[in-house]
């Protein structure tokens, strides 16, 4: 089948501003929409630039909205999106050329809720062991690769970039909720101040964007529940 | 989950990154580590590292290869930087083909279904691995059970005649030939699986296989064909994760290797599941401390007048080459040949081709120019640096591959079929020299507690 695939583009070292290009080229309904960009890319048009490294899903590199959607390019497949298919930045952060944004702000909002097992005690001589059940408690907000989908899909993150965001917010559920953990309230805190969960508007769009299929809005309820009721259930 | 824990420990150390620095070069100076040349992808600018210890953990290359695990930043780049700099590299023959690689994709899936009681089924729907390994059956190591899918489809006995095989973990085929097997749980009761526990257990797996093939694990059987995944060569270290730069096994001072860019040489010529895993952790560990110990006493080297000199001389190459030819076909056809000619299984004849068609494509290469002449973010220009990398470690792998006429690990070849331990017990190293020559020499294989034995499974 033939698709079209229209891109964003801009080139900071040419183009005033952004436009928009639009390749047609064969496909199967079961090619990712990361390999037509690497087909354009290789054979019409070299300049095209975009991020990916491992291709399924794993690092979280090509985080783009993809018919308007924030996806993973080598997640999408063609039968997901059709023949016509768009493919933009993500929005809310920088564009520096073509697909490729600042990911910096993103990056500094993770940082800021401390995303790293805190827990002062003598290490014991082996692991610190923890229960199954105690284990499934955080389980889902484990699986975060850092795409950025989420935070880019977050009308508040649109609104400031220094608001923590969904990603943030999952990595300090992922160690709040870990009860080897002994930093929970200082990070319960920090998601508590001007820029954090109370930003959180309950629009979903999260949840809808992550490609981990993560519960982020209710991950993010449990944050704000914890905060009101002081208590981690 | 490795990867991020990693991650967020060196956040916790406050240990600088420079992210999308790409390391292009590698500076030597009176024998001796003397820093890096990056490259900055945002800027395009080469930045000079200047360093007492340098530690390459670059990855594997397995991009050379046309289905493959491998993400596409596994372009050999350390190991290419250091042979440039008149290093050898060690046993590049030995190259793991992982049996169940996504058909197509080459995504992996991991050994874990098997253990699980997975199962592998030919077109006509028989367990073929009774019969290359009526022992332990599918659980028999990569190399055997890649080697028996491979002869499955060569004999016809692909699914629909075609190049793969099924991986079966549907719960009834589980407890069907667990039953067969007699296999039972640590408490004496038959072994079974539900489809629920499958999906507990294997949850990426079973992710991977509805996105990317609309197939649903637990009531359907996945397509698989071997894929081309992990290194058991590269840069030459000893125990202590030093470079070493002959068969004397003289270190390089202030050069260290660690996990799948280095051959510490663990796996010998095959590694078993789960050991790069404990090759890193292990020798990453022995890379930093020696590393840092020695930094406390060692002064730096001088640097070079112009110590980008050599990596801008490339990328000035490139940039200004005549631009005839097309850097993407150049790869598809590097990787169709190594698929076909020096994947699974190799013959003589086979290798020479790949060799022959290899060394046509670093003559094309010359002429690939890129069309972006751009700084910012150019990365068609560093796809094309990598590319020159692949090639050279394709050439390399090839070289080493037809020297060695017998048949071990990884190694497997058709006119040579035995392992043949009185030549051939022996870790190969290659240098690249200026004049395009690659010279072989060779050191013994150190043997300690266990003697190398036939296998049978």
């Amino acid at each position: 089948m033939e698709v079209t695939i229209k891109v964003f583009r801009y080139n900071p070292e040419k183009d005033k501003k952004p436009s928009y290009k639009a390749y047609k080229l064969e496909a199967v309904e079961t090619d990712r929409v990361l390999d037509l960009l690497e087909k354009v890319k290789g054979y019409q048009d070299g300049t095209l630039s975009f991020r990916r490294s491992c291709a399924h899903g794993i690092c979280g590199s090509d985080a783009m909205r993809i018919n308007g959607m924030n996806r993973l390019a080598c997640k999408t497949l063609v039968r997901d999106v059709g023949a016509k298919i768009t493919v933009e930045p993500i929005l809310g952060l920088r564009v520096i050329k073509d697909l490729i944004v600042d990911m910096k702000p993103f990056f500094d909002n993770y940082k800021k809720v401390m995303p790293w097992f805190i827990n002062n005690d003598p290490a014991p001589e082996k692991e610190r062991y923890q229960s199954p059940e105690a284990r499934l408690r955080y389980d889902d907000t484990t699986k975060c690769i850092l795409c950025a989908c989420c935070t880019t899909s977050c009308p508040s993150f649109w609104g400031s970039d220094e608001y923590l965001g969904p990603a943030a917010f999952v990595s300090a559920h992922r160690f709040i909720f870990d009860d080897r953990d002994q930093a929970a309230g200082e990070r319960l805190e920090i998601v508590n101040e001007v820029m954090g969960v109370s930003r959180c508007h309950t629009v979903f769009n999260c949840t809808m964007a992550c490609p981990r299929e993560i519960q982020i809005t209710k991950a993010i309820g449990e944050l704000k529940s914890a905060l009101m009721t002081g208590k981690l259930d | 989950m490795i990867l991020q824990t990693l991650y967020q420990q060196c956040l916790k150390n406050n240990v600088t990154f420079y992210d999308e620095f790409q390391v292009v070069d590698l500076l030597m100076v009176n024998g001796a580590a003397a820093g890096v040349v990056a490259i900055e992808l945002a800027t395009g600018e080469l930045h000079v590292f200047h360093a007492k210890a340098v530690i390459f953990a670059t990855g594997g290359h397995g991009r050379i290869w046309e289905i493959t695990s491998n993400a596409y930043a596994f372009t050999g780049d350390g190991p290419a930087v250091v042979m440039r700099r008149g290093l050898p590299l060690e046993d590049m023959e030995f190259f793991q083909f992982h049996p169940t690689g996504i058909y197509k994709l080459g995504i992996l899936i991991t050994e874990g279904v098997r253990g699980e009681g997975g199962v592998l089924l030919n077109g006509k729907g028989e367990r073929f691995m009774e019969k290359y390994a009526p022992k332990v059956k599918d659980l028999a190591s990569r190399d055997v059970t890649s080697r028996a899918i491979y002869m499955e489809i060569r004999d016809g006995n692909g699914v629909n005649g075609q190049n793969y095989v099924y991986l079966d973990v549907r719960p009834e085929s589980v407890n069907k030939y667990a039953a067969i097997d007699g296999r039972k749980n640590l408490d004496g009761t038959p072994y079974t699986v539900t489809g629920e526990q499958i999906l507990a257990k294997l949850p990426d797996i079973v992710d991977f296989c509805r996105v990317y093939l609309g197939v649903d694990p637990i009531t359907q059987p996945m397509p698989i064909q071997p894929t081309a995944h992990y290194a058991m060569g590269g840069i030459p270290t000893n125990k202590y994760g030093e470079v070493i730069a002959d068969e004397k096994n003289t270190a390089v001072p202030g050069l260290y290797a660690a996990g799948e860019c280095a051959c510490v040489s663990v796996h010998g010529a095959n590694r078993l599941g789960t050991n790069s895993l404990l090759d890193l952790v292990v020798f990453g560990k022995h890379a930093g401390l020696r590393a840092a110990e020695f930094v406390k006493e060692a002064a730096f080297q001088p640097l070079p007048a112009d110590p980008a000199e050599f990596a801008r001389a490339r990328f000035d190459r490139i940039r200004t080459a005549d631009g005839k030819e097309n850097a993407f076909d150049i790869a598809v056809t590097m990787k169709k040949v190594m698929f076909d000619d020096m994947g699974i299984f190799r013959s003589g004849k086979g290798m020479e081709n790949a060799l022959k068609v290899v060394r046509e494509l670093q003559d094309r290469y010359k002429h690939v120019r890129p069309t972006d002449t751009g700084e910012v973010f150019n990365m068609e220009l560093m796809n094309i640096w990598e590319l020159g990398n692949l090639l050279d470690l394709a050439e390399v792998t090839t070289v080493s591959a037809l020297a060695r006429t017998e048949s071990r690990g990884g190694h497997s070849r058709e006119d040579y079929p035995d392992r043949d331990d009185k030549n051939w017990l022996k870790h190969s190293l290659a240098w690249a020299h200026e004049d395009g020559k690659i010279e072989l020499k060779y050191k013994p294989v150190g043997i300690t507690r266990f003697e190398p034995k036939v296998r049978t499974y």
